[in-house]
């Protein structure tokens, strides 16, 4: 899948209470988490953003709180990836799981300014900056993390796996 | 090669004889835990499948605990949704409130995470139990509706990173908490992301239960995957009080491989104090200067257990809350607080005036029963300081061992014990 969108930078250690504030998840309803998305780390964040905005963050991002209402309010908010040099990895695990894309890159946090247009294959790993015309390659998935994405999330992996037995 | 603790407990759950950090692994669950805040998505995610019943209703623990009681009628949909799953499912172990607890306080209490057991939970602190000699790693909601479904999960195999912490010198009112806050200032709050931290040294043999608890409980705080400790005399004198269900006790080879080997001195490490707004940003009791609280709250998954709430009672006794502060008790579990009722503890909190309540989750992660006003500083013998954390974005959370905690509600200051008379 090819993803393209403009980007919106984040620093390093952003935690779940930054992405999604406990005080909102007393809900689990995406539109509801949306509306809050990233508050602690930018107020104005979920007005700002557009449908398939790409995210761009330094290291350990999404650290903290297991709490899935993270990738669900990112998700809802419109955004269509995370770049990062790293992820905290119950956040990996859950943004996987959910079908979000993410990107492990160590160079995208210095080669991408905010609002560069930018584009990201999930199979290869190869990210551009369409802006900058410089090219990133990011860790690749593991095949089968490439199959959960591909179907649709952990969930329709295991009804697949399911109907198949 | 040797294996560590960690890789043979996940080998152990596979059908492999051996595994190699970095190998993905479809590993069999022990338990699989959800509380009142994941455990509703977790629900939504398993009737997505269409299927009649959870994989083993004995090995599924739900804990309605964050914002129970129910902080307001979301909440209580929340919590109604996981009572509604627990009977539906014949779940056995589901703790309505007034049997409840904190949940990482209640399942080792009531001996339902043991040595040897990979458990799973839809809560980032669900590391707690590697104290017991357990593998034992957060998820987020939708892997645990995966477990429920198959008992099974994919796994990374970590790396290990090891900490040994030399002697068993301790300075006066070091506990875990202390400890685990200078691993974290060492390593940073990725130090160890990925990977397993593995405890050992004299100064972790003779730690109470109670307080290694605490430490394995914060690797999440370190990026951690699961925190461990080899079952030892004292492991084995907790868990046989508690259980009559077979468990196997695991210990690291002599020559296994680790990432990385980090070494203390245990003698060397004081009270620590982690600033806003990281549990990283540690500094020593006697660097911290004069910061002045609002509110001191005691409790939580890392530390509201029964040593915890001694020490406190041990300091506050006789003494009252400094007039500028709000001081909140929050025991873990039932069983705590009725302890904490019959050693006198409560007295001593109430006639301090402290607020004591039931237990929850509450005020550690900014749901109820203690939420901070903007430009407020609190005290917290929790586990995370990030901005917002505690209340309003503009308020501060420093975290501390239970000991410095009391003394500060005294002082009306983060004070140690030496400076209150």
């Amino acid at each position: 899948m090819i993803i393209k969108g403009k980007t919106w930078r984040f620093g390093s250690d952003i935690d779940t209470d930054a992405i999604i504030p406990a005080r909102y998840i007393n809900t689990s309803e995406p539109e509801a988490l949306a509306k809050h998305c990233m508050e602690d780390a930018d107020p104005e964040f979920s007005k700002k953003v557009s449908q398939g905005d790409i995210i761009v963050a330094g290291s350990n991002f999404g650290c903290g709180s297991s709490r899935e209402h993270a990738p669900i309010a990112i998700k809802a908010a419109g955004v269509s990836c995370i770049i990062a040099t790293s992820f905290a990895r119950i956040f990996y695990r859950n943004a996987l799981n959910l079908a979000l894309p993410i990107f492990e890159c160590d160079e995208a946090f210095n080669c991408i300014k905010e609002g560069d247009i930018v584009e990201a294959d999930t199979a290869t790993g190869v990210i551009k900056n369409l802006t900058t015309g410089k090219a990133l390659q990011a860790t690749p998935f593991p095949k089968f993390m490439q199959l959960i994405l591909a179907e649709g999330g952990l969930m329709e992996h295991v009804k697949n796996k399911i109907d198949r037995n | 090669m040797g294996m560590t603790i960690t890789e043979k407990i996940l080998a152990a759950h596979t059908d492999e004889e051996r595994v190699m950090p970095g190998q993905l692994i479809n590993a069999r669950l022990d338990v699989v835990l959800g509380h009142d805040v994941t455990g509703p998505i977790a629900i939504n995610e398993f009737e997505k499948l269409g299927i009649d019943q959870v994989f083993d209703p004995e090995k599924i623990i739900l804990v309605p605990d964050h914002f129970t009681p129910n902080k307001d009628i979301k909440s209580a949909e929340q919590a109604k949704q996981l009572r509604e799953f627990a009977k539906k499912h014949k779940i056995t172990n589901y703790f309505e409130v007034g049997r409840m607890g904190i949940e990482h306080c209640l399942l080792p209490e009531k001996g339902l995470v043991l040595p040897g057991d990979l458990i799973i939970g839809a809560d980032s602190h669900t590391c707690t139990y590697g104290a017991l000699g357990a593998f034992s790693t957060g998820v987020g909601s939708t892997d645990m509706a995966a477990g429920m479904a198959t008992g099974e999960l994919w796994l990374k195999v970590p790396s290990s990173i090891k900490f040994i912490f030399k002697g068993a010198d301790f300075n006066q009112w070091v506990s875990g908490k202390d400890l685990i806050l200078y691993a974290i200032g060492q390593i940073g709050v990725d130090g160890a992301r990925y990977q397993a931290m593995e405890f050992t040294g004299e100064g972790i043999s003779s730690l109470s239960m109670d307080s290694r608890l605490t430490m394995c409980n914060m690797v999440i705080e370190a990026g951690g995957k699961n925190g461990i400790i080899s079952p030892d005399d004292t492991t084995l004198k907790y868990v046989n009080a508690r259980t009559k269900r077979d468990y196997k006790v695991y210990q690291s080879d002599p020559d296994a491989e680790y990432a990385m080997v980090y070494e203390f001195k245990t003698k060397d490490i004081e009270p620590q104090i982690a600033f806003p707004h990281s549990p990283a940003n540690t500094r020593n009791i006697s660097d911290v200067g004069d910061i002045k609280i609002d509110q001191v709250v005691i409790g939580s998954c890392t530390n509201g257990r029964i040593e915890d709430l001694r020490i406190a009672a041990s300091l506050m006794e006789g003494k009252k809350v400094h007039d500028n502060v709000r001081c909140i008790i929050i025991p873990g579990t039932q069983d705590i607080y009725l302890q904490a009722v019959h050693e006198g503890l409560v007295d001593i909190f109430v006639n301090a005036q402290a607020v004591v309540s039931t237990p929850t989750c509450g005020p550690c992660l900014g749901g109820h029963m203690g939420i901070l006003a903007k430009g407020e500083k609190a005290l917290a013998t929790t586990n995370r300081n990030f901005v917002g954390r505690m209340g309003h974005p503009e308020s501060e959370v420093y975290l501390s061992n239970p000991a410095i905690a009391a003394v500060s509600a005294i002082a009306g200051r983060i004070a140690h014990p030496s400076e209150v008379k």
